[in-house]
């Protein structure tokens, strides 16, 4: 499987990542060398195999539907880069 | 006085307690140690004050009789664990000036029982590494070098600072985290015991996570009684964290000493791969004898589906990182960097904060996951994973522990291996376990020809820690334990 430049932009701009231009080349080879090894995977017959969900077999633990912790909105937003009145400060999203 | 720095867990424990010394003078003896020892660059932050106040308290406890299982033993914590108020990087530029507002389960259960804290340890950045060059903070140095040679080499990864700490007596154990090999791989390199226990044995509260249906922590220490005195703390069953499993935590250190007679050992011929050095495949005979030699029965077994666990963890390990790093967005915590609009700040704010080698499991783990590849890829190596897992299963009808190489080679030196897929090949022998959520220890086995630590592996059933305490100091029992000189 080869990646090209294009898939690298595109993938890189789901991700949230910007890549430089001059970036991409180096990364589309890297992740066509990544895929290529992935790729042997393919070899093995998974015909009726599930998929892994849980390595440990164990029932899901439920919980009473109840608050048990919370009411400290400063210990929430002290590592925001900006905060304003217990809020993450962002960049404007509506004009 | 002896050094205080060169006791291990169980004699500092024994020192304590007969008032031999004091909690303060083992953490001092360690501040100073630390302070000799920058040129390792084990530790990215120290924490002094912090150390001698845990300590004077251990004192305080010591003298009223009310000791916990670790009071006033000095360990260092990898930057992975949260602790509160205190530096937390996962040596991630992205998580610039965090500090935690709360405690790890594993780091909280360690002060529980008395522990002080030295500071945070060197990694690889968000764990993603095999040889601790990814770390923001730069290479850790490997306490070891090659015979007649003065080269640096690498610690492993990712628990380069843990696994160098304890190798070079910077700390009396460590806490660490293993998603592929990342305690077993650098223990092997440096000469030290490190497990990965039972996927769920742990709480992962508190750790930053990398691939949660892999990651697991665990200790790093001088030998394998220190290990197990270390889980027992570290491990328990934590509300916080839905897969820790319900099950009470065994007193590990009971095990060690356990005649292994009649213990059944698997030698998993899948495991002799191809270019193998002969010192490796020397040293694997040698442990399957040490133990034979203490009445364990050795058993050849099949595990066929080995050699696509590597390929199936770079699909599994990059999807879940994807997701769980998709939080670093300089919103609640981080760097910022700014842009024309908050989507520009998200993606300026990400890629000035993750290294190269994380940008690269993102992607991956973004192709991987993205619309039309998901069955392709994602779904088919949970699928492999069903097939490792079913594959240890059948072996379990056969015999008790299996044994293995720990990593396919000694450490080696910065820059010496580029390619990502050639780094990812170290994790060859270890991520078998993390697939099929097994516990694994790394124990210290020989030397190699140019004087460089090597280690073996014991993988061990569900739960199954005290098995592999039990064998393990079989095998150091038999090959002895292996300190670094000291250089620096």
């Amino acid at each position: 499987m080869s990646v090209d430049q294009k898939t690298v932009k595109r993938v890189a701009r789901l991700a949230r990542l910007k890549v430089k231009d001059e970036d991409v080349p180096r990364l589309a080879g890297e992740l066509s060398a990544i895929l290529g090894f992935i790729e042997q995977l393919n070899e093995v017959d998974v015909a009726n195999v599930e998929p892994m969900t849980s390595v440990v077999t164990m029932k899901m633990k439920m919980r009473n539907d109840v608050v048990t912790d919370g009411h400290y909105p400063q210990k929430i937003v002290a590592n925001a880069p900006a905060q304003d009145d217990d809020f993450f400060m962002v960049p404007r999203v509506i004009e | 006085m002896t050094n205080l720095t060169s006791l291990t867990i169980s004699a500092a424990r024994d020192g304590l307690k007969k008032k031999q010394f004091t909690a303060l003078e083992l953490t001092d003896a360690y501040l100073a140690a630390m302070e000799k020892a920058r040129v390792l660059n084990a530790y990215i932050l120290e924490t002094p004050e912090k150390a001698r106040e845990m300590a004077k308290a251990s004192d305080a406890r010591l003298a009223a009789g009310q000791c916990g299982a670790l009071e006033g033993i000095p360990l260092g914590i990898k930057d992975l664990f949260a602790t509160e108020g205190v530096h937390t990087q996962a040596c991630s530029h992205v998580l610039d000036g965090f500090k935690p507002q709360y405690e790890s389960t594993v780091s909280a259960n360690l002060w529980r029982d008395g522990a002080v804290m030295l500071g945070k340890l060197n990694m690889d950045e968000f764990a993603m590494g095999s040889s601790n060059e990814t770390s923001y903070y730069g290479n850790v140095i490997n306490p070891w070098k090659r015979t007649n040679s003065n080269a640096a080499l690498v610690p492993g990864g990712s628990s380069g600072g843990s696994a160098a700490a304890v190798a070079a007596h910077i700390c009396a154990a460590a806490t660490a985290t293993d998603t592929g090999g990342s305690i077993r791989q650098p223990a092997a390199f440096t000469g030290t015991v490190g497990i990965k226990p039972t996927y769920g044995r742990c709480s992962r509260w508190g750790i930053v996570a990398f691939a949660s249906s892999l990651d697991q922590a665990g200790p790093i220490a001088r030998d394998v009684r220190d290990a197990a005195i270390m889980l027992k703390s570290m491990a328990s069953v934590d509300p916080k964290d839905t897969t820790s499993v319900d099950l009470p935590v065994p007193d590990y250190e009971a095990a060690i000493g356990r005649p292994i007679k009649g213990l059944r050992v698997g030698i998993p011929k899948e495991y002799r791969v191809d270019g193998m050095p002969a010192e490796i495949d020397a040293l694997w005979s040698k442990g399957a004898e040490w133990l034979k030699a203490q009445g364990a029965e050795i058993v050849e077994i099949s595990l066929p589906h080995t050699k696509y666990a590597l390929p199936a963890y770079y699909i599994v390990a990059p999807a879940e990182a994807s997701s769980n790093l998709a939080r670093y967005d300089g919103v609640r915590y981080g760097l910022r960097v700014p842009g024309d609009d908050i989507v520009d700040m998200y993606e300026n704010s990400r890629a000035a904060g993750f290294g190269r080698e994380v940008q690269r499991r993102i992607l991956i783990g973004t192709y991987v996951l993205s619309a039309g590849y998901y069955d392709a890829y994602y779904v088919r190596a949970q699928k492999v994973r069903t097939l490792i897992k079913n594959d240890f299963d059948k072996a379990w009808d056969k015999v008790d522990v299996v044994l293995t190489p720990a990593t396919p080679s000694p450490a080696f030196a910065p820059g010496e291996i580029t390619d990502p897929v050639q780094m990812y090949l170290n994790d060859i022998f270890t991520v078998t376990v993390n697939m099929a959520g097994l516990p694994g220890i790394a124990v210290p086995a020989g030397l190699s020809a140019d004087g460089l630590p090597l280690g073996l592996q014991l993988i061990g059933k569900p739960f199954g820690e005290e098995t592999l305490f039990q064998a393990a100091a079989a095998i150091e029992a038999a090959a002895g334990g292996y300190t670094a000189p000291q250089w620096w």
